[in-house]
C-alpha cells in the first residue's frame, strides 16, 4: 500500500519534494491540491509537471477514503461511515442548523476512557486516527465546501492521539490548508491535562472539557479517568490559562435525573468555575443498552439552566439531534463492524 | 463528600530519584523501584519518565506504604519512548518522578479486585500494606508466567486468589478471561464494591456484567491504563 499524500502538512510535502529533486514550491501546489480543490488523483495536480506527478504517483497515493454508508435524520443530520487504513471503521456526524453546518468528527477507532454514559466507550480500543483520517471526514463529504464549524466530539478522546490532532488542526487552520478560522473548531476532552497544555499552547480553536459533575466521587464512578486526571487539576490549569478575548472555553454536562441535577451541584458548580470566563454546555442523556443511568426530566433541564443562569453562569441546552440514527451524543460506535 | 476545589493543585512536579532496582519479574515486565520520599496510599499513582524530553506516564505503585522503596511495574513497549529507555535502567541511575496521588482507594469494607495483565500492580500495593481482609483478588492474563507475586498472594489470600488465563491452561488456574468467571458465578455479591484495573475494554465489559447482575454502578470503581 502507497503512503498517502492526504494529511501531510506543508512541512512535510515540501520535505518529500526536496527528497524527490522536485522544487520546494512544488510542496506548496501539492497542499493547495490536497486541501483546497475538488480532485482525488495525483494525476489532476495539473500545474506539477508530468514527470512530477508520476515520480510522486510512483510512491504516493492522493489518499481520500470513502464513506462506505451514509444514514440520514429526520432533522436532517447526516452519519457517515468511514473505514480507517487499518481495516476498522469509524463514524462522523454532519448536523446542518439553519445556516451553519457543523461536522463531528472522530479521533480515535473506539476509546480507551470507558465512561459509563457513552457507547463508543463501550467497544474499547482499536487505534489511533491518522492526521489524514481525521481531516478526510470534513474533505471527503459532499458538504465539505459548506462546513463552518467542527467539533472533536466524536469517537475517542483527542488528547490521547494528541500528535495527529495538532497536525490536523494545522491542516484545517493553515492558508495552505482549509484555511478555516480556528474560532470555528472546538476540541473535547474528558480532561486530559499533559495533552490539554500542549493543545492551548499550540492550537488557537476551542476547548470544550467534559465534566457531567463537580463532585470528585460521582466523576469517578462516571468517568475513570478523574482517578488519574482528577477534576480540580483539569480546572486549576484551565484558570492559570490566559485565553485572551475570542478563545472560548465551555463545560459539556449530560444532566442524569437525580445524580447530578440538583441546587446543591448548580452550587458547587459556581464555586468551582469562580474566575473562569466560560459557559457550560447542558446536554439531553441519549440512553445506551444496560446502562443505569437516566436522563432528567424537561423541566429540571430548563430549571438547572435557569439557576447557573441566575447564578451568572452562561448555560445553553444543546440540542439533541440525529438521535434516530444514534448519531446524537455518546452514541457513536463501531463495535458490531469489528471496530 | 469530597468536592473538587478541595483537592489543593497536586503541584505535581517532576523531582529526580535514584534507582535502587530493575528486575525483569516476566518476560518484558519490569519492577523498578527507589527509596520512598513520601507518604502515599495504596492504590495511587506517580508519573514517571526517564528523560526530560519524554512525556511522563502514569503508573500505579505496585508497593506497600510502609515499605521503605516505591515500586512500579510496568510492560516494555517496543515501539514506545519511555519504557525501552526505562527497561534499561540500572541501580545508581536516575528517573524523574512526582509525588504520588490519585483517589483509586480501597477501605475495610468488603471488595472484590478485579485486574488484567500489569493491572494487579494498585492491588499488590494495597495487599502489601495490609489491605487485604475481605478482599477477593481476580487476575486475569494470557500466559501463566504473567501471574506476577502469585506465589506470595496464593499463600496469603489462598481461596480468595483467582487466577485466570486466557491461552495457557494449569491445575488451579480458570481457563478464560476474566469476563467468563465472573458470567459463571451465580450468585455475585451486590452489596459489596468491585475494584477494576486494567485496559478499558477489560474494565467497560466487566462494569456492564456487574451492572447487568445487579451491582449499582456507584459500587465500582475503576482505573483504566492509557
Amino acid at each position: 500500500m502507497k503512503e498517502s499524500l492526504f494529511g501531510k502538512t506543508l512541512n512535510d510535502l515540501t520535505t518529500l519534494a526536496v527528497e524527490l529533486g522536485l522544487p520546494k514550491f512544488t510542496g506548496k501546489q501539492m497542499a493547495e491540491w490536497l486541501y483546497q480543490k475538488d480532485i482525488s488523483s495525483i494525476e489532476e495536480m495539473t500545474n506539477l509537471s508530468k514527470k512530477a506527478r508520476e515520480l510522486l504517483a510512483g510512491k504516493f497515493e492522493f489518499g481520500l477514503i470513502d464513506s462506505t454508508k451514509v444514514q440520514e435524520s429526520i432533522d436532517g443530520t447526516k452519519k457517515y461511515l468511514f473505514p480507517t487504513n487499518k481495516g476498522k471503521f469509524i463514524e462522523t456526524a454532519m448536523i446542518p442548523d439553519d445556516d451553519r453546518k457543523t461536522v463531528c468528527v472522530s479521533s480515535q477507532v473506539g476509546c480507551k476512557m470507558g465512561c459509563l454514559f457513552c457507547m463508543t466507550g463501550k467497544q474499547g480500543f482499536q487505534g489511533q486516527l491518522t492526521a489524514g483520517e481525521i481531516v478526510n471526514q470534513i474533505r471527503n463529504i459532499p458538504e465539505w465546501h459548506e462546513v463552518t464549524n467542527i467539533v472533536y466530539m466524536g469517537m475517542g478522546e483527542p488528547f490521547d492521539n494528541l500528535e495527529e490532532v495538532l497536525k490536523s488542526l494545522e491542516i484545517l487552520t493553515s492558508e495552505w490548508g482549509f484555511a478555516m478560522s480556528p474560532r470555528r473548531i472546538t476540541v473535547s476532552t474528558i480532561g486530559i491535562v499533559p495533552g490539554m497544555l500542549t493543545f492551548l499552547e499550540k492550537s488557537e480553536a476551542h476547548l470544550a472539557v467534559s465534566m457531567h459533575t463537580p463532585f470528585d466521587d460521582e466523576r469517578q464512578k462516571l468517568m475513570p479517568v478523574q482517578v488519574a486526571y482528577p477534576l480540580a487539576e483539569v480546572i486549576h490549569e484551565i484558570k492559570s490559562w490566559d485565553f485572551g478575548r475570542q478563545r472560548r472555553v465551555s463545560f459539556e454536562y449530560i444532566v442524569f435525573k437525580g445524580l447530578n441535577d440538583s441546587p446543591r451541584h448548580v452550587q458547587e458548580l459556581c464555586k468551582i468555575l469562580n474566575g473562569i470566563k466560560c459557559r457550560i454546555n447542558l446536554i439531553r442523556f441519549h440512553p445506551i443498552p444496560g446502562t443505569p443511568l437516566v436522563g432528567t426530566d424537561e423541566n429540571t433541564l430548563q430549571k438547572f439552566k435557569e439557576k447557573l443562569n441566575d447564578k451568572g453562569i452562561l448555560t445553553t441546552i444543546r440540542a439533541s439531534r440525529g438521535q434516530d440514527i444514534y448519531a446524537a451524543c455518546g452514541l457513536l460506535s463501531t463495535k458490531e463492524l469489528g471496530g | 463528600m469530597p468536592k473538587a476545589e478541595e483537592y489543593k493543585n497536586p503541584n505535581l512536579e517532576l523531582i529526580e530519584v535514584i534507582i535502587t532496582g530493575n528486575q525483569e519479574i516476566s518476560p518484558g515486565v519490569h519492577l523498578i523501584s527507589w527509596k520512598r520520599t513520601h507518604d502515599f496510599h495504596p492504590g495511587q499513582v506517580v508519573k514517571i519518565t526517564a528523560d526530560p524530553k519524554i512525556a511522563p506516564r502514569i503508573y500505579s505503585i505496585c508497593s506497600g506504604n510502609d515499605e521503605p522503596e516505591i515500586r512500579v511495574l510496568f510492560n516494555v513497549k517496543e515501539d514506545g519512548l519511555l519504557t525501552p529507555k526505562l527497561a534499561g535502567m540500572i541501580p545508581g541511575m536516575k528517573i524523574r518522578t512526582t509525588k504520588p496521588y490519585g483517589s483509586f482507594k480501597d477501605g475495610k469494607e468488603p471488595a472484590w479486585w478485579i485486574a488484567t495483565g500489569t493491572g494487579i500492580a494498585p492491588f499488590y500495593s494495597m495487599f502489601r500494606s495490609g489491605i487485604s481482609e475481605n478482599k477477593t483478588l481476580i487476575h486475569g492474563v494470557r500466559q501463566l508466567n504473567q501471574f506476577y507475586f502469585e506465589d506470595e498472594l496464593e499463600w496469603s489470600l489462598g481461596d480468595r486468589y483467582i487466577r485466570c488465563c486466557s491461552q495457557e491452561q494449569s491445575c488451579n488456574v480458570f481457563p478464560g478471561r476474566v469476563t467468563h468467571y465472573l458470567n459463571q458465578i451465580n450468585d455475585l455479591p451486590t452489596t459489596i464494591n468491585y475494584y477494576l484495573c486494567g485496559k478499558a475494554l477489560m474494565v467497560v465489559e466487566v462494569r456492564d456484567l456487574l451492572i447487568s447482575r445487579g451491582v449499582p454502578y456507584q459500587n465500582i470503581l475503576a482505573e483504566i491504563y492509557f
